[in-house]
């Protein structure tokens, strides 16, 4: 039985395993597909689309579509990357997201995202949403201000932590992060060693009791711009 | 009241088997008894069922017909579709409000009353019209606002305010609807208000294998009439021929599009022909289990289509060894929605069918591979069912004698607005827009939005165009708009329709909609620049190209077609920055803050 699938990604020719996502096999290539709301090990999501790819001129979710054999895949070319500054420019003002004093700043893949692709200021009005904090819990924080709506809390703690502790409440523009119980996040079984806190992506998780123990310029992405690892950035585009 | 809510929650738990699948009807039975759900009846549904709190809650609160706030004894929803509008919902509400004390969002001191604004409730040939809990009413004015209130505070049953009125035509007069609502058939044609005997496809479809079926419905050219135009037929291949252990048939009965109503008056007319049409379905794919997915609107043919469904059973078509052929067993049931419009969504109405938010689902897998509970199965539309039934009954060539060479036989279309004969034609696929104007009697249109608000606005210039999926294609709303109407005011309610019903779940739909309603607004509000348009288009395009299912890859389609086929109507809304001031610039607004601060008035009186 052959268990390669092969499929062509911005022009190169890759080879993928039956049920990897084009997320992944790309990964796996060394092409740096952008991301957020995907997390290794976690379920995919699908639900900020900064992944999205033409699949043989159709677009598609990177992290949720299986390789296929004989895929054309366009992954990063200057459209995707004008959808994905607009989608970025989107969640910046769909929160309220105020990096200069942010614990997360540094490490946050939202605002990392955002220089990557060159964004100064957003072009869209800010949106200015009333979100809750709790405060509730001994060991930890939540900002709903600086939430995207990602889920990986929501995947996390349900199937690495096995305890259900975040879901979603409403929907559309109103859509907020819950918790497992009548309001405060004291009344669940959450801990500040859950896996929902760590995968975070941006300040809206934070645990309680330290702050800044990384000295702002130090952190992940101030050192090297996010996805690096896979693809170092080219010359950076602005506007 | 002996019983507490735990003690309720339990029991109705137990009557549905503490089947996680039927949670979102347990929190139905939760709200109409108890007129919301708090969060101890949160609390005893999560442990009842076994779900985690935090999913009850989630599920609770994304349907519209769920309330966590107690809510009055008597709900009056009125219909805010851009039709209702036109035909005096404002007039309406305020006569409501005033009769009711209350603005919308509220409930009366006594607890007997909420108002709340609603989205098309598929009334929109009757308009304006609201839900009174399940009641229907209709052609309301400020005067039969006002004596509804009156009754309802006198008897304090809806049932009381029909009896006032008086029942509707067909079937709306049965015993188990009384309901107001009129039919308005306008062009009854041959296939879907034509004779029918029960049974008589059907025992044509047994007599044929399987596969000699969904063979004839493709010889047929079938495709689905919810909008979306996917080949039945193949449809039908793909479930039959996918690995499981059990196969369902969804009958999508959630037709939520605004200005849509005609499957409504299939569900009243032609249930038989319909539930015939999903008994073939069943024997063609190999399911043995079926669900008519109801829109909470269509609560009141609840009773009626049990009947139906009961009076089959009798008759040998639904149960085991339908019709004499052994080892065929089919059973229907019905499911209600809870007012969401994304649930006409297939992959969002499985989410909700298996007890979930109305979340669509990732594709693939397909529903044909894994849908419901992730077994096979095939969701298709009240009238694509009909057709079905008809195709085996009178052959497919009988019925693909009219239509157009890609849309094969005729469609329902629901016709509103502007016009002299709001109601359901029957018409050949094909047909001119021009024609459809003429048989509904609006010589004067301006504008025609086809396909409700996720279809496309054509203009004069377009009304030779053809009503067909090579064309223009359709679910079957067609909304008329004469010269008075503004095109972008039609295009603000349709935004404010989309962000009310995205379910949130991804970026570009959740906040790109949003965007796009800002910036018409800017325009409506004179603050427009000509830039704007091209900014416009493309948060549209994001929006289509990125989101994630067919609500928000459709809901910039008024922006994009009225960019398009009314260009002239924005560009005259528009003004070019002069003398270095943009008109974007609302300086009274930003002034307001600081005036207020300081107790500063304005030096210049603005206007």
């Amino acid at each position: 039985m052959n268990n390669t699938i092969n499929l062509v990604v911005d022009g190169r020719p890759i080879q993928g395993r039956p049920g990897q996502s084009i997320l992944e096999a790309a990964q796996a290539a060394g092409i740096w597909i952008p991301r957020l709301c995907y997390s290794k090990g976690l379920v995919p999501h699908g639900s900020c689309r900064l992944c999205t790819v033409y699949v043989n001129g159709r677009p598609q979710s990177a992290c949720t579509q299986p390789v296929a054999e004989g895929m054309f895949v366009e992954a990063n070319s200057q459209r995707l990357l004008e959808l994905r500054r607009d989608l970025v420019e989107m969640l910046l003002i769909d929160g309220n997201h105020f990096c200069m004093f942010c614990e997360k700043s540094g490490s946050c893949e939202l605002q990392a995202l955002a220089y990557r692709f060159g964004i100064t200021a957003p072009r869209y009005p800010y949106l200015w949403p009333q979100r809750e904090l709790d405060a509730s819990h001994p060991d930890i924080f939540i900002d709903r201000n600086r939430c995207i709506l990602c889920a990986r809390c929501v995947r996390a703690s349900r199937d690495v932590d096995g305890k259900h502790v975040f879901g979603f409440y409403g929907r559309g523009p109103g859509k907020r992060v819950a918790v497992n119980a009548h309001v405060r996040l004291a009344d669940t079984d959450a801990a500040v060693t859950d896996k929902a806190l760590e995968v975070c992506p941006v300040g809206a998780l934070v645990p309680k009791h330290q702050g800044f123990t990384v000295p702002i310029g130090q952190r992940p992405f101030d050192q090297r711009p996010i996805g690096s690892d896979t693809q170092p950035e080219k010359a950076p585009k602005t506007r | 009241m002996g019983e507490s809510v735990g003690d309720f929650v339990r029991r109705v738990s137990h009557e549905l088997g503490r089947n996680r699948s039927r949670l979102l009807e347990l929190a139905r039975a939760v709200q109409e008894r108890y007129r919301y759900v708090s969060p101890e009846a949160m609390d005893a549904m999560a442990r009842s069922m076994g779900v985690p709190r935090v999913e009850v809650e989630g599920l609770v609160s994304f349907y519209a017909f769920l309330s966590d706030r107690p809510q009055g004894r008597i709900v009056i929803r009125l219909s805010d579709n851009v039709i209702d509008e036109m035909k005096g919902a404002a007039r309406v509400g305020a006569a409501f409000q005033e009769a009711l004390g209350i603005g919308f969002g509220q409930t009366t001191a006594d607890g007997l009353f909420t108002l709340e604004w609603t989205p098309c409730i598929g009334m929109s040939d009757q308009a304006p019209a609201a839900l009174i809990n399940h009641v229907v009413a209709t052609q309301l004015s400020s005067d039969s606002a006002r004596r509804i209130v009156e009754i309802l505070r006198q008897d304090g049953s809806p049932e009381k305010v029909v009896r006032a009125f008086g029942f509707g035509d067909g079937n709306n007069g049965h015993d188990l609807v009384r309901a107001m609502v009129h039919n308005n058939i306008r062009q009854p044609g041959r296939v879907i208000f034509g004779h029918m005997a029960p049974g008589e496809a059907l025992s044509k479809a047994l007599a044929m294998s399987p596969v000699e079926v969904i063979r004839d419905v493709k010889t047929a050219r079938l495709r689905g009439r919810g909008g979306a135009g996917f080949p039945t037929g193949m449809k039908w291949d793909f479930t039959r021929a996918a690995e499981g252990q059990r196969r369902y048939v969804i009958c999508n009965a959630d037709e939520g599009e605004p200005g849509t109503f005609k499957d409504r008056v299939i569900l009243t007319e032609r249930p038989d022909l319909m539930i015939e049409g999903m008994t073939i379905a069943a024997y063609a794919v190999g399911a043995e289990m079926g669900i008519i997915y109801l829109r909470a609107e269509y609560a009141y043919l609840r009773a009626f289509l049990e009947h139906v469904l009961e009076g089959r059973r009798r008759q040998g078509l639904l149960g085991r060894d339908i019709a004499g052929k052994k080892g065929f067993h089919f059973d229907i049931r019905i499911q209600l929605g809870a007012g969401a419009y994304v649930c006409g969504e297939e992959t969002a109405l499985i989410s909700s069918c298996e007890g979930d938010r109305g979340d669509p689902k990732d594709r693939p897998p397909f529903p044909t591979d894994k849908g419901l509970l992730s077994h096979p199965t095939t969701v298709n539309n009240v009238e694509t069912l009909c057709c079905v039934a008809r195709i085996l009954e009178h052959g497919p060539g009988w019925f693909s004698e009219e239509g157009s060479s890609q849309s094969a036989g005729p469609k329902l279309l629901s016709i509103s607005g502007d016009c002299a004969r709001p109601g359901v034609y029957e018409v050949p696929f094909g047909i001119t827009l021009a024609e459809v104007l003429r048989l509904c009697g609006a010589e004067d249109a301006a504008a025609v939005q086809v396909g409700g608000p996720s279809g496309q606005m054509v203009g004069r210039e377009g009304f030779g165009r053809r009503i067909c999926y090579e064309d223009l294609s359709t679910g079957g709303a067609v909304m008329v708009f004469d010269g008075s109407r503004d095109v972008l005011w039609i295009v603000n309610k349709f935004l404010d329709f989309f962000i009310e019903e995205s379910c949130g779940y991804c970026t570009p739909c959740r906040v790109g909609n949003v965007l796009m309603r800002e910036r018409v607004q800017r325009i409506r509000a004179g603050r427009g620049e000509p830039s704007d348009l091209d900014y416009l288009r493309r948060l549209a395009q994001t929006v289509k190209t990125a989101s994630r299912c067919g609500l928000g890859q459709t809901s910039p389609n008024p922006v994009l077609t009225t960019l398009d086929n009314f260009r002239g109507v924005y560009q005259s809304r528009v003004q070019q920055p002069t003398d270095g001031r943009r008109p974007a610039f609302d300086l009274e607004a930003a002034l307001v803050e600081a005036r207020a601060a300081t107790g500063a008035r304005p030096a210049v009186t603005p206007g």
